[in-house]
Parts: structure tokens; C-alpha cells; sequence
């Protein structure tokens, strides 16, 4: 018997194949295999402690199980250093292929690419919520919390429900200056913080071929600040390159059918896109840069899992080239990897830091969330190329964080309000 | 399972950060955190959750991080049941692995602070005895029902991991 084929998108396709499915139904929930899991020094200790309630001795892989130590790290304080110590005592003990040690750490979600641990096609969860990123890659990938973890380090697998999706259609040519940062800032003022709740966001069309895969990772980084599950780009040229540099494993590319049932079409015309700037304490709260003058700030970071990687550096170093940071504010940047850090270092980009009066640091989470190298008084403001900028986000409550591409932080850091690269160039 | 208690309530998008500051993500100790849940939102959480238990939010309730800290918080200091008009799906996923009930119900915002509700987990019934209204919230599925019923994920798969030893 021929049973007509249903067509699917690309989450869709990923999740039936590690169900051992045909076809999923968007609100079936299923129960389906993992090729990574991924655990940092916040959220593996907890794993651990579920894990060993469950009554798990193994993990189900130990060359798929990944953990990182990001976000306190080099450690803080003793308690940081207590929580790293459980994880890895527990990479020791299991084995673990993929633990990366300070010194060959950088932040999670700009390593596992980088290293080669995520490839195309696959279903990845990690207890990180900006786990969403390597759908830049063409993967289904997406934040649990650490009983997920502890259940799909056990048993390899975890029940998902699947996603209804929205797909957004980048058309047009990006102006000077504007990276994913922008776009996905821009589609987050326009949905909102909750507008792909419990949905994949797929990104395709002409301008997302045009994008750098620094500019997609940014872009499906912050899928999760939509409320989404998946941000999934269409895997071309790009992602194969990206990735055979990478990786000698086998992989499989699935592509939404023409036909797939979507939630939502956005046409999205990058050439109208301005810089943005999301206000505090929203990621939604977005204006043009331009628009957004006179706000004074005390300090700017560029870094993070967001826009800490070579495109990010690159930009910054351009505008902060023989110009000096303004006087009395804080410039922190935060290169995302070691391999990022030596490539900056030997393209004379930190000499290009150093000399304009920016501090840089070894890679780490740090001021991203308030943990530390960077953490703001009452009252502060920062400018800053991370995803989060919810009250409280990088210290004192009273503090605000004012979200931005790294064109417009590196000129702000120059001039000490929020301002464009026009302005200082 | 029925639970009777009065609510505080909160708005939208309450974001993991203002559940559980990241400053306190140095330990995973269920009593530490529960001294700081909501600290950077409702200084008075502490001393309201002494006498309301049910916490009611608006839409998008646990946007943020993935942190399983945070219904872990919610659930130490005390906090019986969360009902909002929508949840983030990473906090929704926690809640129930923990064994946080959580309810969604579109009418959420017609409940006020400090009412009195009555909340019928199984039938997915809420009735506010302060002003004498009824809600119903959808059934959870099937699945996900078994996770309640065996006492969270973590025993959900332990029986699984026992049976197959
Ligand atoms: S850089 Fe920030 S958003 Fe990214 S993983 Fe670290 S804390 Fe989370």
C-alpha cells in the first residue's frame, strides 16, 4: 500500500527521525532519541544530584554527553568552585569525552559548534536555555531543565511535544553595520517576548543565505528571548563549510517540504532594518540606535554566547581602532573561546582593545548574568551585546541593560551615551 | 488532588532572573534558594508566601533561562500550585518534573490578589471563593499525567531503570 507522504517542516522531520517516525503531528508527544546533551556548572550539580536519585550508574553515551563549566568560571568563589567540583568529579568518573576543563573551555554555545559536537540533523538538549542556538546549524536543539537532563544522560532519550512552527522569510541586503544581532532584535520587538511561544522559529529566504554563520548563531541564540523552541536555519554552502572543517562524521540535512503546514509566514526586509537597541528590562523593547541618543551609560560589554565570536570582535575593533574608550567608562570584552581569543589575538585585535582602554577577559558567562567581571552598582547602566536584559540581569536591581549589536556598543563605549558608528567614524 | 489557599499575584513575563537571581545560582541547596525567591520583584514575598500559597501570573510566567532553580525556589518556599495565563516551556517542563503543580488558565487574570481560590488538580477546575467564580483549565496529557502520578520525572524513570534491571 502507498500511504501518501504528509509534508513537514524541518523540526517536524528531525523529531519523527529520532522517534523512529514517518511523521509527527504538531502537539503529539513523543518519545525521542538525543544525539548531545549539554550541562554548564549552574545546571550539571542539580543533573547530577537527579541523576543519582533515578538510580542511574551510566550514561547512555559518554562521547554525546557535554559538559562546560561557563558561567562561574574561572571560579568566583568558594560555592562556584564547590559546584565545579561536582561536575567534574562526575566527567572523571563517567569518562566524559567532552568535558572541557578552564583553559579549554569557552562558552558553551560558541564552543559545541566550533569543536564539531553539533552537526546538522541533530536533536540536541541542553540545561542551558540558549541551547537553541545550534539550529543555525540546521538542528533541532533546545533549553531543559536539569531533570531533563538527568533523564536524557541516563536514558538517552526525552518525551518532547511537537512544535507548530513559524517561518520567517529574510529577503533584502543587509545595510553597513547590520548583523544578525539586529535582525533577530528587530523580529523580537515586532513578536514579542512570548510571540513564538512553544514554537520553532525556521529562518530561510535570500538574506539568510547572505548572513555569516556568526550572524545565524546570534540569530537562533536568541530564539529562546521569542519564547521558541527551536531557531532553525535552512542548512546551504555556508553550514556545510562551516561544519566539514569541523567534523569528519556523517550527518543528515532535513528541509521543510514547500507545503508544510505553517502557524505563521514573516516576510522580513533586512534592508529596512536599522541598529537596534533593546531597552531595559525587555528583550522586546527595541528602538533604532539612532533613536536612542542621550542615554548615558557606565559600562559596555561585548561578548556572551550572543556576540562573542570573531564577527563580533572584528566589528568592535574596527570602530575602537585608534580611538580611546570614554573617560570613566568600563569597556569589558569577552571573546567567546579560547580558539576565538588566540584568532583575535593573532589578527591584532586585542592589541586594538588594550590600546583604546577596554579590558579583555578569558572567555566566560560572567557579567552576562551579574555572576562577575563585570558586575553593575544601583543605578548603573551597560551597554551590552548579550541576549538578557530582565531586571537585574547583570547585578543590582536597580541596574539596566541595554541590549545592542557590537557596531553600536563598541561606538558607545567611545562616547560614553548610546551611539551609532556613524557618529564616531 | 485539592488545594485551598489565597493568591499572590503578578503580572506578565516574570522572568527566571526575578525568580531566582543568578547571584544565587552558586548552590543548588533547595532551602538556600527559597531565601531569595522573587527577592529582585516582591521584596515582601517571604513574608506574604507565609500566609498565601498559590501564586498567580499572567502571560509567558518563567521566561528565561533554563534554570531549574527557579520552580525549585517556588516550590521550597512553600508555594502549592502556579497558575498563569500562559508558561515559558522550559519552566513549564521544570514545574512538572519537580512536582510544581502548574495550571494554565486563560481567565487568570480575573483572579485578584489575595483571594481565596479552591483548585481541583485532577479535573482541572479552580473556583475563587472570594468572588464566587469558576475556571477550567485543560486537562494535562496523558504522559504527562503518569509523570504527576508517579511523584515527578526522576521516580517516573527510576521505576523504569528498577523494572528493566
Ligand atoms: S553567555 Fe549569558 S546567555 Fe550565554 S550561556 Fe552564558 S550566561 Fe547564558
Amino acid at each position: 500500500m502507498n500511504e501518501i507522504k504528509r509534508p513537514q517542516t524541518t523540526a517536524q522531520k528531525i523529531l519523527a527521525a529520532h522517534s523512529g517516525k514517518e511523521y509527527v503531528d504538531k502537539g503529539e508527544i513523543i518519545d525521542a532519541s538525543v544525539d548531545i546533551t549539554l550541562g554548564n556548572d549552574i545546571t550539571m550539580p542539580l543533573a547530577i544530584k537527579e541523576f543519582k536519585k533515578m538510580g542511574a550508574r551510566k550514561v547512555f553515551d559518554r562521547k554525546k554527553v557535554v559538559m562546560v563549566p561557563d558561567h562561574f568560571t574561572p571560579n568566583k568563589d568558594i560555592k562556584s568552585a564547590e559546584q565545579c567540583k561536582i561536575m567534574r568529579y562526575f566527567a572523571r568518573e563517567h569518562n566524559i569525552v567532552n568535558y572541557f576543563e578552564v583553559g579549554q573551555m569557552g562558552i558553551e554555545h560558541a564552543l559545541l559548534p566550533e569543536k564539531g559536537i553539533v552537526l546538522p540533523g541533530h536533536l540536541v538538549v541542553g540545561a542551558d536555555s540558549h541551547t537553541c542556538t545550534y539550529g543555525a546549524l540546521g538542528a533541532a536543539s533546545t533549553g531543559i531543565g536539569s531533570t531533563d537532563l538527568a533523564v536524557a544522560m541516563a536514558t538517552g532519550k526525552l518525551w518532547f511535544m511537537v512544535p507548530g512552527t513559524i517561518k520567517f522569510i529574510l529577503t533584502g541586503v543587509p545595510g553597513e553595520w547590520i548583523t544578525g544581532k539586529d535582525i533577530i532584535l528587530y523580529i523580537i520587538g515586532m513578536i514579542g517576548v512570548a510571540g513564538a511561544l512553544y514554537k520553532s522559529m525556521e529562518f530561510t529566504g535570500p538574506a539568510a543565505n547572505l548572513l555569516s554563520m556568526d550572524s545565524r548563531f546570534t540569530i537562533s541564540n536568541m530564539a529562546i528571548e521569542a519564547g521558541g523552541k527551536f531557531g532553525i536555519f535552512e542548512v546551504d554552502d555556508k553550514t556545510i563549510e562551516y561544519v566539514r572543517s569541523r567534523s569528519k562524521k556523517e550527518y543528515i540535512i532535513y528541509k521543510s517540504d514547500d507545503d508544510a503546514e505553517y502557524e505563521n509566514i514573516i516576510q522580513i526586509d533586512c534592508s529596512k532594518i536599522e541598529l537596534q537597541v533593546a531597552f531595559p528590562h525587555l528583550p522586546s523593547n527595541t528602538r533604532n540606535a539612532s533613536d536612542s541618543q542621550d542615554v548615558k551609560i557606565d559600562q559596555v560589554v561585548i561578548g556572551s554566547c550572543t556576540n562573542g565570536r570573531m564577527e563580533d570582535l572584528r566589528m568592535a575593533a574596527e570602530i575602537l581602532k585608534g580611538r580611546k574608550v570614554a573617560r570613566g567608562i568600563r569597556t569589558i570584552i569577552i571573546p567567546a573561546t579560547q580558539k576565538i581569543y588566540l584568532d583575535a589575538l593573532r589578527e591584532g585585535l586585542i592589541e586594538i582593545f588594550i590600546e583604546s582602554g577596554c579590558v579583555v577577559s578569558t572567555p566566560t558567562c560572567g557579567p552576562c548574568l551579574g555572576g562577575h567581571m563585570g558586575v553593575l552598582a544601583e543605578g548603573e547602566r551597560a551597554v551590552s551585546t548579550t541576549n538578557r536584559n530582565f531586571v537585574g540581569r547583570m547585578g543590582h536591581p536597580k541596574s539596566e541593560v541595554y541590549l545592542s549589536g557590537p557596531a553600536v556598543a563598541a561606538a558607545s563605549a567611545v562616547t560614553g551615551t548610546i551611539t551609532t558608528p556613524e557618529e564616531v567614524l | 488532588m485539592i488545594i485551598k489557599d489565597r493568591v499572590i499575584k503578578y503580572g506578565d513575563n516574570v522572568d527566571t532572573d526575578v525568580i531566582i537571581p543568578a547571584r544565587y545560582l552558586n548552590t543548588s541547596s533547595e532551602k538556600e534558594l527559597a531565601l531569595h525567591c522573587f527577592e529582585d520583584l516582591d521584596g515582601e514575598f517571604i513574608d506574604k508566601v507565609k500566609t498565601r500559597k498559590i501564586i498567580v501570573g499572567g502571560e509567558n510566567f518563567g521566561c528565561g533561562s533554563s534554570r531549574e532553580h527557579a520552580p525549585l525556589s517556588i516550590k521550597a518556599s512553600g508555594v502549592k500550585a502556579v497558575i498563569a495565563r500562559s508558561f515559558a516551556r522550559i519552566f513549564y517542563r521544570n514545574a512538572i518534573n519537580i512536582g510544581l503543580p502548574v495550571m494554565i488558565s486563560s481567565e487568570a487574570a480575573d483572579i485578584n490578589d489575595n483571594d481565596e481560590l479552591e483548585i481541583d488538580l485532577d479535573k482541572g477546575k479552580i473556583r475563587d471563593m472570594t468572588t464566587g467564580k469558576v475556571f477550567s483549565a485543560p486537562p494535562l496529557p496523558d504522559f504527562i499525567q503518569k509523570i504527576i502520578t508517579s511523584g515527578g520525572y526522576v521516580n517516573f524513570i527510576r521505576r523504569k531503570l528498577l523494572s528493566k534491571r
